[in-house]
């Protein structure tokens, strides 16, 4: 393991509480699975594990996908590369011991000591996905990893590195789910991602976990010049407690990050989620949007944007609908520098979905329901660019099975 | 076709309709008019059954079927449909989903949108930065797809320039008259009830009776050619003294 921190000081963050979200004890969990159960072919998989898997947009069959990555609890189960040049997929550990090189990027971009989840991830010595693009490769179709939580009551820790190299570009889907007699783990995983100059990744991470499920997800991009981040994240489905504010440093000229968070907090759902863009380098530019709906959860959107270099642009946009009384939404957008050169704004809406909208739908003759979701629909995608076409999909997938005009 | 008893409306706690009684008939084509402020938007949205107008008393019939506590979409689908003068932006619905909602899986009325010059709008989210033109448009396309029995027009010329008057008017015209894309079972003319100012939609449609309205009930009623001159010439000033007033 690599760090410049001491151990111990690790080992003391082991009792150092989330920033945000309730605190969360990992000593009622259990361990979970080092070795799973080896998938050679996701298309023969059992019913239910293909079920979730198809529910966070990864395609069984592989098709229009360039490889797949699969970890069950804490092992790798399935990894596959269909197109071998210019992409490396492993997991993280084979990878280390594969590439010496890769100690200068393993837990450098994180802080293990950051909080009680990196500590444990970083103790525990996880394994996760690492996907490397070498310089210079487009990569065309998505390269695609999951994490299934299969262990009940037990505690799924990753640790995962994404390097998009020089001038390389990649689109990668991940998907997190729990099988469904395993709602009571948490989730801890812990992504370092770089994007360097000239290069571009589109990030889309799909959860779906039971409704008691605890997840912490850390996750911290470091992108060069002229790079280009889009951090796209869904969660339609119930949740026990999801805690996550992944954090991007533009440390490169004209680097443009955007983040699309599009959050669904039912009923016993406690959702804190968002995240922050830090612009240290000139000309940089970042969006961060969220969209949310409260059936009776709570949902806090945060976002963050720090403007430390002349030229920058950055705007903020929190909205959410409040579909019925009950549970809480709170929307907490921050905006902060200390240089005069720059343009930094941001606008936070909460409210009722608007009657005159569905009324005037529903003078088309379209059902009061229908209406419903139509608006919502609208409402979650409306605006957001970057947004892959399945993952549009997805979420008009979800808003059906959700039900919203009852 | 429609009939209007004693209809009482409150709209943002304030009564707006004081007793309105109306009728249109059948195949028939009502102008009102009235000055702003007299409650004729509201009466058409009290039809439609729009949330905000609450009715406190009166019946509104439809083909002798009592529709005063309907929803919108019953409404519709009975063969209710409306022009609104300001509809609201839907963000994240594109018109061409709402168009093809409306014409329930009759794809035909898309194929035409190039006809409204709305071709280029079925992608783009409803409502959302149209002009005053581009409206009218728009929902003249939506209701062509929804085949209504009856239309209420709210003001179909208003906002509209001098050249895109005429593609207005033909509109209006082919949805009174000739919806090219009705059905064959039905026949004969589309009954609407249509306010206007200038009257200069009269120019496109024949209108069979007009009733002018002031504070809230129907003063008085007649050939919307004479009313529209005697507005004309005199106003609605003329209307508290008139003689008329009891119809």
């Amino acid at each position: 393991m690599q760090t410049n921190k001491d151990v111990n000081e690790i080992k003391k963050a082991l009792g150092k509480k989330g920033a945000y979200g309730p605190d969360i004890e990992m000593e009622k969990y259990k361990e979970g699975t080092y070795t799973p159960e080896q998938i050679k072919d996701l298309s023969k998989t059992s019913e239910d594990v293909k079920d979730r898997l198809i529910d966070v947009g990864i395609i069984a069959s592989e098709a229009d996908r360039s490889g797949t990555i699969v970890f069950i609890d804490n092992g790798m189960s399935h990894c596959s590369n269909k197109i071998q040049e210019g992409v490396e997929i492993l997991s993280t550990k084979k990878a280390l011991a594969k590439y010496d090189w890769l100690k200068e990027y393993n837990w450098k971009a994180m802080d293990p000591a950051k909080d009680k989840y990196t500590a444990k991830s970083y103790l525990e010595d996880s394994d996760g996905y690492f996907v490397w693009v070498k310089a210079g490769y487009h990569i065309k179709n998505p390269v695609q990893t999951c994490m299934l939580l299969n262990k009940d009551k037990s505690i799924q820790n990753l640790h995962n590195i994404i390097i998009v190299d020089e001038g390389a570009s990649l689109e990668i889907i991940t998907g997190c789910t729990t099988s469904k007699h395993a709602d009571e783990s948490l989730h801890v995983g812990v992504s370092e991602i770089y994007i360097k100059d000239d290069a571009s990744l589109s990030f889309s991470m799909i959860h779906n976990w039971g409704k008691d499920t605890a997840v912490r997800p850390r996750t911290v991009a470091i992108l060069g010049k002229n790079s280009k981040y889009v951090n796209n994240y869904v969660l339609l489905n119930p949740v026990g407690t999801l805690q996550s504010f992944p954090v991007a440093y533009l440390n490169g000229e004209g680097g443009t990050c955007r983040y699309n968070t599009i959050c669904l907090a039912h009923k016993g759902s406690d959702i804190d989620t968002g995240g922050s863009i830090v612009l240290n380098a000139p000309n940089t530019s970042a969006e961060i949007m969220s969209r949310s709906i409260t059936r009776g959860g709570r949902m806090v959107t945060r976002g963050r944007l720090v403007g430390n270099a002349p030229g920058v642009k950055a705007h903020l946009e929190c909205r959410s609908i409040v579909l019925e009384d009950g549970g809480v939404t709170l929307a907490i957008p921050e905006l902060e520098t200390s240089v005069a050169d720059v343009e930094m704004t941001h606008e936070a809406a909460v409210g009722k979905i608007a009657r005159d909208q569905i009324e005037y739908l529903m003078s088309r003759g379209i059902s009061e329901d229908d209406a419903v979701s139509m608006i919502v629909r609208g409402f979650l995608v409306g605006g957001i660019k970057g947004l892959p076409d399945n993952l549009r999909k997805e979420i008009d997938d979800a808003v059906e099975k959700a039900n919203f005009g009852n | 076709m429609l009939e209007i008893k004693n209809l009482h409306v409150e709209a943002g706690e304030r009564e707006i309709l004081k007793g309105v009684n109306l009728k249109v008939e059948e195949g028939e084509t009502c102008i009102l008019f009235g000055p702003n402020g007299s409650g004729k938007s509201t009466l058409l949205a009290a039809i439609m059954g729009y949330g905000y107008c609450k009715i406190t008393d009166g019946q509104i019939l439809f083909r002798d079927v009592d529709i005063t506590n309907m929803s919108v979409d019953q409404r519709a689908k009975l063969g209710i449909g409306m022009m609104m003068q300001r509809p609201p932006n839907v963000v994240g619905v594109k018109l061409g989903t709402l168009v093809q909602a409306a014409a329930q899986g009759d794809t035909c009325v898309l194929d035409k949108s190039d006809e409204f010059r709305m071709g280029n709008f079925l992608q783009r989210d409803v409502n959302v930065g149209f002009s005053g033109g581009e409206i009218k448009r728009s929902e003249l396309l939506q209701l062509t797809a929804q085949k209504p029995s009856f239309v209420l027009l709210d003001e179909p010329e208003s906002g509209v320039d001098l050249e895109s008057i005429d593609l207005i008017g033909e509109k209006v015209h082919d949805l009174l008259y000739t919806n090219k894309c009705k059905t064959p079972e039905r026949e004969g003319r589309v009954s609407s009830l249509v306010i206007t100012h200038t009257g200069q939609i009269l120019d496109y449609i024949g209108a069979d009776k007009a009733y002018v309205m002031g504070d809230g009930i129907i003063r008085c009623s007649g050939r919307p050619m004479d009313i529209l001159k005697d507005i004309r010439e005199r106003g609605y000033g003329e209307c508290d003294s008139c003689k008329l007033i009891k119809m």
